[in-house]
């Protein structure tokens, strides 16, 4: 299983469900207005959830391909 | 000739050149043409998914709505972000599906996954209704950034004609390969551009980002956050939604899709996309310094604040150089639309009509329909008056229509029935027809609701309409599939 794919639904949670409350201009983070500030950092972490889901992907497909090998080899082998 | 005239012209005819040359070495067949032969690995597909996001609607549309309206103008940087994580799962299972078939359009892929060519000459109906205004759309922008960035030397009509007819050139002659590599031009100089004045003007101006913001909310209290009605959270997040539902249901992104090498490129840019969407934020910046620079722009004209501030701003070199950024984000998805809108209407309704059609005849008219559909966009962007405002609402709900048909259809066995698909697709394009004709809102249709009700996107009623018939029409016609589910169950 890679119940992991599901950490891609946080960001989206995350920023959409935290405008209601993010919705104020203090206080500023990096000069930014509040709220803008509040959707560029959740932007950020779409992205690296994102490279973090892919990383673990990569390593699952990776796993995957050498188990695969390795069972063909113990049916190969007497 | 002023400088800024001359740098736009360069451009221009550098991105003519560029998209003629991307044909060298290969046969423009259909595949080709419409798809790329399904050889583009990552930069290419990054640039065309990317190319689609900067389009003149970001750039004049991003600032205008920063300017006029806000804080609410912010949904653009989230729908996108949002998309992209989809785009993760979505996109792969698309890709796949598409390469082992050979698809060349979106309704290919409705018409395989239904069985049902039928409802492929829906879906190309649909898409040609969407891609038609969106295309006036840019040629729009087009002529307004070309004519305003020449000081109004280049009149819009001269600016629309020139450009319409170029971009028939290389459509006609590169397809997909032009688009992508005129993208490459195009996304170095959107960069430069975008940031450029997005990082100089609030420091030159204010003296920095804190002290814009500060200066906008003292002259306009309230436009860094959403009210409390109207434009308000209610309606932002349902818009991003509907927005991100939407997004890759547009034709040309759909069959950008089909364009990579490998399913591996939709993961990757799944990562790297939504950083480089935060260019936006620079584009908001822009649009909040002219709020204070230039005011004074009511209604549509807020589109227009972006241009007034660099023409304050800067000299002219740079003024062509912003005016031949912005010509290239309306040449770019224009180049999309049209070879999307040709091989959509070939594939999927001339060669329904034409069966014995060959894939060289069926290529044959697919280019032959780039002239006769920019003509028709350029007559109308000259023309046309309300209605194609009204045509330009109704585009992004019209292929949002097709997404609870699409999300079906992914699974690997079909669950609902062809006329099912077609009955809730036809549905909702009435309602949206019905809402936009009417200018209803939520508020209008259930006036006794809650204000966060109210609030809601519109979109969602169509969307909601579409999915009751199709559950209805889908319940009443089930696909009957006894030998697998007796597979299944033996299983």
């Amino acid at each position: 299983m890679r119940r992991y794919r599901w950490l891609a639904a946080i960001p989206t949670l995350g920023m959409l469900g935290g405008v209601p409350f993010a919705n104020r201009v203090h206080p500023y983070v990096l000069g930014l207005p509040f709220l803008l500030a509040w959707i560029v950092v959740w932007v950020v972490i779409t992205s690296l959830v994102m490279a973090l889901i892919y990383l673990l992907d990569s390593r699952r497909d990776a796993e995957l391909a050498g188990a695969v090998a390795t069972l063909s080899d113990d049916s190969r082998s007497p | 000739m002023t400088p800024a005239l001359g740098v736009i012209i360069g451009v221009f005819v550098l991105a003519i050149a560029l998209g003629l040359m991307a044909r060298r070495g290969h046969v423009m067949s259909l595949e080709q043409w419409s798809v790329g032969g399904r050889g583009f690995g990552s930069v290419f597909v990054f640039l065309l998914m990317a190319g689609e996001i900067y389009t003149t609607f970001t750039f004049l549309g991003g600032s205008g709505w920063a300017y006029g309206k806000g804080a609410p103008a912010f949904y653009i940087l989230c729908y996108g972000a949002i998309a992209y994580s989809v785009s993760y799962f979505l996109l792969p299972i698309v890709w796949r599906y598409a390469q082992t078939r050979r698809l060349v359009s979106q309704a290919d892929f409705f018409v395989a996954k239904y069985e049902s060519k039928t409802l492929g000459v829906v879906v190309a109906l649909v898409s040609v209704a969407a891609l038609v205004p969106y295309l006036v759309l840019q040629l729009k922008g087009l002529g307004i950034i070309v004519s305003e960035a020449s000081g109004g030397v280049i009149t819009q009509a001269v600016a629309v004609w020139t450009s319409s007819i170029a971009l028939v050139g290389y459509v006609v002659v590169s397809g997909v390969r032009g688009s992508a590599w005129t993208s490459a031009l195009k996304d170095v100089m959107i960069l430069a551009a975008a940031v450029g004045i997005g990082v100089y003007l609030p420091l030159h101006y204010f003296g920095g980002y804190r002290a814009m913001f500060e200066a906008v909310e003292a002259a306009k209290p309230g436009a860094l956050t959403l009210p409390a009605a109207g434009m308000s959270p209610a309606w932002f997040i349902s818009t991003v939604l509907l927005t991100a539902t939407g997004f890759y249901m547009w034709p040309q992104f759909f069959a950008g899709v089909y364009t990579a090498r490998s399913e591996n490129v939709f993961r990757k840019n799944a990562v790297i996309l939504p950083l480089y969407q935060l260019v936006v934020l620079f584009v908001f910046f822009t649009g909040f310094a002219a709020m204070l620079v230039a005011p004074g722009l009511k209604g549509a004209a807020a589109d227009l604040s972006l241009l007034r501030i660099v023409e304050q701003s800067f000299g002219s070199w740079t003024v062509g150089a912003i005016g031949a950024a912005g010509l290239l984000t309306a040449l770019v998805p224009g180049s999309m639309i049209l070879i999307t809108a040709g091989t959509i209407i070939s594939q999927n309704i001339y060669r329904v009509m034409a069966p014995a059609a060959s894939d060289r005849t069926a290529s044959l008219v697919a280019r032959s329909l780039v002239p006769v559909l920019t003509l028709i966009a350029v007559i109308l962007t000259l023309r046309g008056g309300q209605t194609l405002v009204v045509l330009l609402l109704m585009g992004y709900n019209f292929v949002t229509q097709l997404f609870p048909a699409l999300i079906l259809s992914l699974g690997e066995r079909q669950r609902v029935s062809a006329a099912s698909a077609i009955a809730g697709i036809v549905a909702g394009e009435l309602t949206v027809v019905f809402l936009t004709v009417t200018s209803a809102s939520v508020a209008t249709l259930l006036p006794g609701a809650p204000q966060i009700v109210k609030d809601l996107n519109v979109g969602f009623v169509a969307l909601a309409v579409n999915a009751v018939v199709l559950t209805v029409v889908a319940v009443a016609t089930r696909v009957e599939a006894p030998v697998a589910t007796e597979l299944a169950r033996t299983r």
